[in-house]
């Protein structure tokens, strides 16, 4: 794991050193900062120094938990990231639930009706799912939720942000669900993204699961058909699904970035943008590391559910 | 006069407009064991899947019927067919590779079956579940009990399988080809273990094979498929000896060991036709070296008595 | 047995029972046509503006003397300082077919002469961008940009996988481990961070050809390493293949095992990943762009085009701005529909 990291770090860092941008240009042509301060962190974060000088400095203060300084922020990046990755994890989490406890289902509904009329609507369903964009779907909600009145319990839904202004005044449940509202619209946009190819896995390794010879045999044996689909079928089929978690999480963190940019949701897509906009390096380093930390995360999930799901499969 | 355990009487089955078993009549009483041989494509085991009922609904249309003790199967509504699956006809398959759940341990498979036709739960279950292991000859069977099927081999699979056959205490075993995917030396064992049981238990056996000196080691009587219609049933021991249809000659005479007088063996000359383009009249006279005239126009009906043949020109009066 | 023909009769069955995919194709065709034509097809030219007519809606179609015409808008603004077009239908200016070298479009003489309160016409068939241009006009340009990169971008991808995937496979050994580590490592960083990254290293302030290139480049960059492993597996396999043994052991050389067997065992496969990977080029070629890292104005792309959507105001103003995504979706979703038949087609596991 480590090296990997250390591997993408290597490219991230060599990658950012070929940009022609000057990392400080933003300061020095401010005339509020004065020089001084611009030699001192040039000295500082070794920007006079050759390349690979510069990544071995980054490296040991990164060791050392020190992620350098956002200068478009004006914080410690460890600080930036810290609250972006929470609100996009909270966002991966709500739209993955979402999507399992949608796809999954309807996937294995989908497989026992094979070929009759509801599988084809779902079939037609999921290639449109698909094959909407996910900025662009964002953007569809965006206008939908914006032309709808307001809805009984919710009231509007809110159309961007983590929360409404006035947060701060509400009491702890409603914060909660003030949290919840805004996570719909974002939510939603991944859930139907990640749904359509999920339910077509899960459809997919139902009818696999359910043409191989252990299931006629525990058919043969008289068990209901019940008993034989969630007893002996479901569980083998869940297996690629769980191979999909791991590769899913990614598209999840890319897909995520989109719809965080278009409903201002504060998480790491936003930032990553941001950072690169503003050619606020240690920022972009930083966002690049965490989100190969988090697949790499959701990788090693994915493997141990596997070893938890599959006696054949050994963790190393 | 009790009815036999098991009557089948003019069973076809097709998928489509392909009809793959075409008019299968056959008897199997208490405690005999009948082998049903032919090449792969004659339509053996589907006729077997069909006696549990497992043909897939959709696109398969079965015809004719199956009697258990006097009581008809075909058109049986599904929850009418849970008891009788593993409960009174319980069914060994081919590939012990695949037959058995992956994820599951060996206990889980042999007490899903207890809990279902035994009513056996808990302590109890896994006792009768230790015992059946023990009784199909596995070592140790009680710590066997938590393996998972890619543990075992693919003779010690098949015993299992036998296991949780025999755990449901059927009144009929359909072995289909049980011993085709093991190693030769595998193979002898389990057929003595499968015949042995059936011995002790007083089970009746519908026993799958393509092989005829498998037959003749498990089989009491024998029917001779050939591209979905029965050619020839009798004693083994006469059936082997002296064959009347041609096919059968044939398969006699391609295994080693059964004509030590003949020399060489022989082949039987072409394919088995695909079920899409069975040939008119006689189904084998294309590759029949009897064959006249009459065989490629009309349909030789079977001969009447415990020794059927189905043939215009069975071989009895040439020998 | 003859591969390619088999491959070419059992590509056009899957094609020939879905008509789905049959649509899929039709539709792709058309879009690709259209891109082509865009010089013909389009009303105006790629970047003719007007500023009198910023964000001017769709026009509205009247029949005037038995012909389809349209009527000079003018603008009056409301509370919110924001303009409102009316239509002047005093005069109508009749659209017309084969006109200023272009399929059709309003005669350009016919519409300069202005009405007295200031209003011009101008043909908007799904309406005009803050600029007064037309958005059909630049959504056909940008076609060119949107449908082509996918195919250049997986062109490259491709290719650099082959290379890498090959070599791996090819020569085993610490070769392979260093290809194969490297992919690992670029698999690592999602594709949406490696697409900023990348963005970061090339600069897009240059000449729109430079920039498209660069763009191709950092699509081609983010797919290729997959690729690389799944081809390096196939080689390897391939390296083992009975046939490919048995080949050897019959003294057939080796660049003709590699033509008559490897190859088009390796062709199929590709041909589908490639297919079914051009949406994914598609598509993040638009995400660049809507992120405005991507094309730049005036030069257009779909994605470019859907920036104008970005904010909930101006879709709430223009909905019409939401329709370059209409294209994009009608394009991705044909490709995937005719990748699934093609995936049919030619894998012979996916029978279901």
């Amino acid at each position: 794991m480590i090296p990997m990291l250390l591997g993408v770090s290597i490219i991230a860092f060599g990658l950012l050193s070929l940009s022609p941008g000057d990392p400080l240009a933003a300061q020095r042509g401010n005339p509020q900062v004065p020089d001084e301060l611009i030699r001192r962190i040039e000295r500082q974060y070794g920007f006079d120094k050759p390349v690979p000088e510069q990544y071995l400095r980054w490296l040991g203060r990164v060791v050392q938990g020190d992620l350098g300084y956002s200068f478009k922020f004006k914080r410690p990046v460890a600080d930036v990231i810290a609250e972006r990755m929470a609100a996009t994890l909270l966002l991966a989490l709500f739209s993955t639930l979402l999507t399992w406890f949608l796809a999954v289902p309807l996937g294995v509904w989908s497989a026992l009706r094979r070929s009759e009329w509801p599988d084809q609507v779902v079939s037609v369903l999921a290639f449109v799912g698909m094959s909407l964009p996910s900025f662009f779907l964002a953007l569809l909600l965006l206008y939908g939720a914006s032309v709808l009145p307001e809805l009984p319990l919710i009231g509007r839904i809110p159309i961007g942000g983590l929360v409404s202004p006035g947060f701060d005044q509400l009491g702890p449940v409603a914060r909660v669900l003030d949290v919840l509202k805004h996570l719909l619209l974002p939510g939603v946009v991944l859930a139907i993204g990640g749904l359509a190819g999920l339910q077509r896995v899960a459809r997919g390794s139902t009818l696999e699961t359910l043409s191989q010879p252990y299931i006629l045999a525990a058919r043969a044996r008289g068990l209901s058909d019940r008993r034989v689909l969630w007893g002996h079928a479901f569980r083998n089929a869940a297996n690629p699904l769980i191979t999909l978690l791991g590769f899913e999480f990614s598209a999840l963190l890319s897909g995520a970035a989109f719809t965080e940019i278009i409903t201002s949701w504060p998480g790491m897509g936003l930032v990553a943008l941001e950072a690169v906009r503003s050619k606020d390096m240690f920022l972009v380093m930083a966002t690049v590391l965490m989100g190969s930390l988090l697949l790499l995360i959701g990788n090693l999930l994915a493997d141990i559910l596997h070893a938890w799901n599959d006696p054949r499969v050994k963790l190393s | 006069m009790t009815a036999p355990l098991l009557e089948v009487r003019d069973l076809s089955v097709s998928f489509g407009a392909v009809q793959v078993v075409d008019g299968l009549s056959y008897v199997i009483e208490r405690g005999q064991s009948l082998g049903l041989v032919g090449e792969s494509g004659c339509g053996k085991s589907v006729s077997s899947l069909a006696l549990l009922g497992l043909l897939p609904p959709r696109g398969c249309r079965v015809e004719g019927s199956i009697r258990l003790e006097g009581r008809e199967l075909v058109g049986l509504p599904a929850p009418q067919w849970m008891p009788i699956r593993g409960g009174r006809i319980a069914m060994v398959f081919q590939d012990p590779m695949t037959a058995l759940n992956p994820l599951l341990t060996v206990e889980r498979h042999l007490r899903e079956v207890l809990a279902i036709h035994q009513g056996l739960e808990g302590e109890l279950a896994r006792k009768e579940a230790t015992r059946w292991l023990d009784r199909v000859g596995i070592p140790d069977p009680a710590a066997r009990l938590s393996t998972y099927p890619h543990e075992l081999s693919g003779g010690m699979r098949q015993r299992v399988l036998i296991a949780m056959a025999l755990a449901g205490k059927p009144d009929l075993l359909v072995a289909d080809e049980p011993t085709t995917a093991l190693d030769v030396t595998i193979q002898a064992q389990i057929l003595d273990l499968l015949s042995d049981l059936r011995r002790e238990l007083g089970m009746s056996m519908l026993f799958i094979t393509h092989d005829l000196g498998v037959v003749e080691r498990v089989a009491d009587r024998v029917a001779v498929l050939y591209a979905g219609r029965k050619v020839e049933e009798g004693e083994v021991s006469e059936v082997l000896r002296a064959p009347l249809h041609p096919y059968t000659d044939g398969l006699v005479g391609s295994v080693p060991g059964f004509r030590p007088r003949s020399g060489r063996l022989r082949s039987i000359p072409g394919q088995v036709p695909s079920p899409a383009a069975w040939p008119g009249g006689c189904r084998f006279h294309p590759r029949c070296p009897h064959s006249q005239e009459d065989c490629t126009r009309i349909v030789p009906t079977e001969s009447s008595g415990s020794r059927k043949v189905a043939c215009h020109h069975a071989l009895e009066a040439q020998r | 047995m003859n591969g390619t023909t088999g491959t070419f009769s059992r590509l056009r069955s899957a094609f020939a029972s879905s008509p789905l995919a049959k649509t899929a194709l039709v539709v792709l065709g058309g879009l690709y046509l259209a891109a082509v034509l865009a010089g013909w097809l389009a009303p105006y030219g790629m970047d003719d503006e007007s500023r009198g007519h910023s964000w001017a809606p769709p026009s509205s179609w009247h029949w005037v003397d038995g012909r389809p015409s349209i009527h000079p808008v003018s603008y009056t603004f409301d509370e919110n300082a924001r303009r409102v077009y009316v239509e002047d239908s005093s005069r109508a200016v009749p659209v017309r077919l084969f006109v200023n070298g272009r399929l059709f479009g309003l005669d350009s003489l016919e519409a300069a002469a202005t009405s007295e309160g200031g209003a011009s016409a101008r043909l908007y068939l799904l309406g005009a961008d803050a600029r007064g241009r037309d958005l059909l006009s630049r959504l056909l340009y940008g076609s060119r940009v949107s449908l082509s990169i996918g195919i250049v971008g997986v062109s490259i991808s491709t290719l650099i996988a082959l290379v890498v995937g090959g070599l791996a496979g090819f020569f085993g050994g610490w070769v392979d481990r260093l290809l194969m580590r490297l992919c690992e490592v670029f698999m690592l960083i999602p594709a949406f961070y490696l697409l900023m990254l990348l963005r970061a290293t090339l600069p897009l302030d240059w000449d729109s050809r430079v920039v498209y290139l660069s763009i191709v480049l950092i699509l081609s960059f983010i797919g290729w390493a997959g690729l690389a492993r799944v081809i390096r597996g196939l080689v390897q396999s391939l390296r083992s293949a009975d046939y490919i043994v048995a080949a050897r052991a019959l003294g057939v050389p080796p660049l003709v095992i590699l033509r008559r067997h490897a190859l088009p065992q390796t062709f199929g496969f590709l041909a589908i990943q490639a297919t079914l990977s051009i949406p994914g080029y598609v598509v993040a070629e638009s995400g660049l762009s809507l992120l405005g890292l991507g094309i730049q104005d005036p030069q257009t792309s779909w994605g470019n085009l859907l920036q104008e959507a970005m904010s909930i105001a101006e879709i709430r103003l223009h909905p019409w701005s939401l329709i370059p995504g209409l294209f994009l979706f009608a394009a991705v979703l044909s490709y995937n529909l005719a990748g699934d038949a093609l995936r049919d087609a030619l894998d012979p596991r996916s029978d279901r």
